[in-house]
């Protein structure tokens, strides 16, 4: 029953894919144009680039060195100190009352500034290569968490703040042990939205100013009208942003495992 | 052991402000439980938050063991009313009864040692792994309990313990209180709007006026230290007690 179950709740959620892939695939046919490939063309031009090397490297061609890898690297990195810059800012200034007075303008206003406006400013700061697509990275996806975690810095219990106080716990200690968790579902929340950030952060700056990556393998195929490998770019671009967010809801599930039982359990 | 000198507490200034406490004296002896009774709204919790250092009092002094309270005392544990935003719910139980220990510089093989000994006193080893919101609300109030007991303050702050609680609940929590008092010796000042539970719990029964808050009258509870829900609450010195508070309270 329980397996069942579970399957059928499987099949629910990817039957509407699977019909909207062979829409795709019947459209594509039929409109039978070279800009718009069917989505079985476009898997087979992504295994061809990437995935027809040879068995010792398990069928990973050299072309994922210079696509695929240096995209996952900087989309990581920017992503990894966008967070922990995020949550440390966000919790000092959460905590801190003065902070959040003198910084409360320039965020309203920083978080206003949509991203991809900022693409130009880095270019000429820093010309083409890794610390433009960093800096564009990080200061275009640091805002979801840095604000989330002002928020759940700043909505601790009162009771739970008595409570460490009356029991005199160290102020590291509060921090790291009773504010860090309080506000980990919503910081959380607020790392879901800075990947997604990050990823679009990713592409956007390797179609302006790169040498190499996934945004970069787009922009040239399109210019030599290579459609096919286009879109087979723009499938690993989808593939990556899946598997990563399935990958971030997995850790969350695990470390706030008390969070969603408590809830439930209030709910049910 | 600890000494309220003249305490007053008031919230904000000029003509917003609102004196919570006005001139509240009083004082509590070495293993002595004393029971703060007053009408709803008229300071308790203020009170009571001023004798743990919660917050900064704007008249009077307190003493604890002779020496004058500016910050939280250390020798001090407090129950809050409130358990389940009291316990920390990423924390097990076991987690969450040692967690001051930790900052109390207690070694980490006498922590999981008291924390196992408090567990054992209120009835919750076999809980012990579970997290708090696994647990009934009297038991987790016990938790919170425990986490005092394992703290072995001085001075044990209760601010109405068992007001969330149901009634079974709250009579086995009464007499764990009684029973745990008896074996650790330990003094306890508990708030509580329940004249009954004041008589009850109580070696004394501090009563409290309306905001701006005095001391109506303190009252000895001249009941045998043993005592039981039935045959203490019918016995007439009990009800001559409760009577003569509710008197009291109506001021």
């Amino acid at each position: 029953m329980f397996a069942n179950s579970k399957i059928a709740a499987f099949a629910q959620r990817w039957l509407i894919f699977v019909i909207f892939v062979l829409i795709w695939q019947w459209a594509a046919t039929v409109a039978a144009r070279t800009v718009f490939p069917t989505p079985l063309a476009i898997a087979t031009e992504v295994r061809e680039l990437w995935l027809s090397g040879p068995a010792s490297h398990l069928f990973i061609t050299s072309a994922v060195d210079a696509d695929i890898l240096p995209s996952v690297g900087r989309l990581a990195e920017g992503w990894a100190i966008a967070s922990v810059a995020g949550i440390v800012l966000g919790i000092a200034i959460g905590l801190v009352p003065w902070l959040a007075d003198y910084t409360s303008a320039v965020l309203a206003f920083m978080r206003a500034v949509p991203p991809v406006m900022l693409v130009p400013v880095f270019l000429i700061l820093f010309h083409i290569g890794n610390p433009m697509q960093l800096a564009t990275i990080i200061f275009g996806s640091i805002w979801p968490v840095l604000l989330n975690s002002v928020d759940g810095a700043r909505s601790v219990d009162p009771v739970k703040r008595d409570t460490a106080r009356a029991y005199r716990i160290g102020r590291l200690r509060w921090v790291w042990s009773v504010v860090l968790p309080a506000a980990s579902p919503k910081i959380f929340a607020g790392l879901r939205i800075n990947l997604a950030f990050a990823l679009i952060l990713m592409v956007v700056s390797e179609l302006v100013g790169s040498p190499d990556g996934l945004g970069y393998r787009i922009t040239s195929a399109e210019d030599t009208f290579d459609y096919r490998a286009m879109w087979a770019g723009i499938a690993v671009v989808a593939l990556m942003g899946f598997l990563l967010n399935r990958l971030l809801v997995a850790v969350e599930d695990r470390a706030l495992a008390w969070h969603h039982s408590s809830t439930r359990l209030l709910e049910g | 052991m600890l000494d309220v000198i003249e305490l007053g507490h008031t919230y904000g200034a000029g003509t917003r402000a609102h004196v919570a406490l006005d001139d509240v004296n009083f004082r509590v002896d070495e293993g002595e439980i004393v029971c703060v009774v007053g009408p709803s709204g008229c300071g308790k919790s203020t009170l009571l938050k001023s004798v743990a250092g919660l917050h900064r009092i704007t008249k009077g002094e307190i003493h604890l063991h002779g020496k004058q309270v500016r910050d939280v005392p250390g020798e001090l544990a407090v129950v809050f009313q409130d358990y389940s935003r009291s316990l920390f719910p990423w924390l097990n139980v076991a987690k969450n009864v040692e967690f001051p220990l930790r900052s109390a510089g207690v070694p980490r093989a006498e922590r999981h040692r008291r924390a196992a000994d408090a567990l054992e006193s209120v009835g919750l080893a076999h809980v012990a792994r579970k997290h708090p919101w696994q647990l009934s609300g009297g038991m987790q109030q016990r938790v919170a309990i425990a986490r005092a007991l394992a703290y072995r303050p001085a001075l044990l702050l209760m601010d109405e313990p068992f007001a969330s609680v149901d009634a079974q609940t709250r009579a086995e929590l009464e007499d764990l209180v009684l029973r745990v008092r008896a074996e650790q010796e330990m003094t306890i000042l508990l708030v509580t709007h329940d004249i009954d539970e004041s008589v009850y719990l109580g070696d004394r029964v501090l009563v409290l006026s309306t905001a701006p808050t005095t001391v109506v009258d303190t009252l000895k509870v001249d009941l045998p230290r043993e005592r039981d829900q039935i045959i203490t609450r019918a016995s007439v010195e009990f009800v001559r007690l409760r009577s003569e508070v509710a008197r009291l309270l109506r001021h």
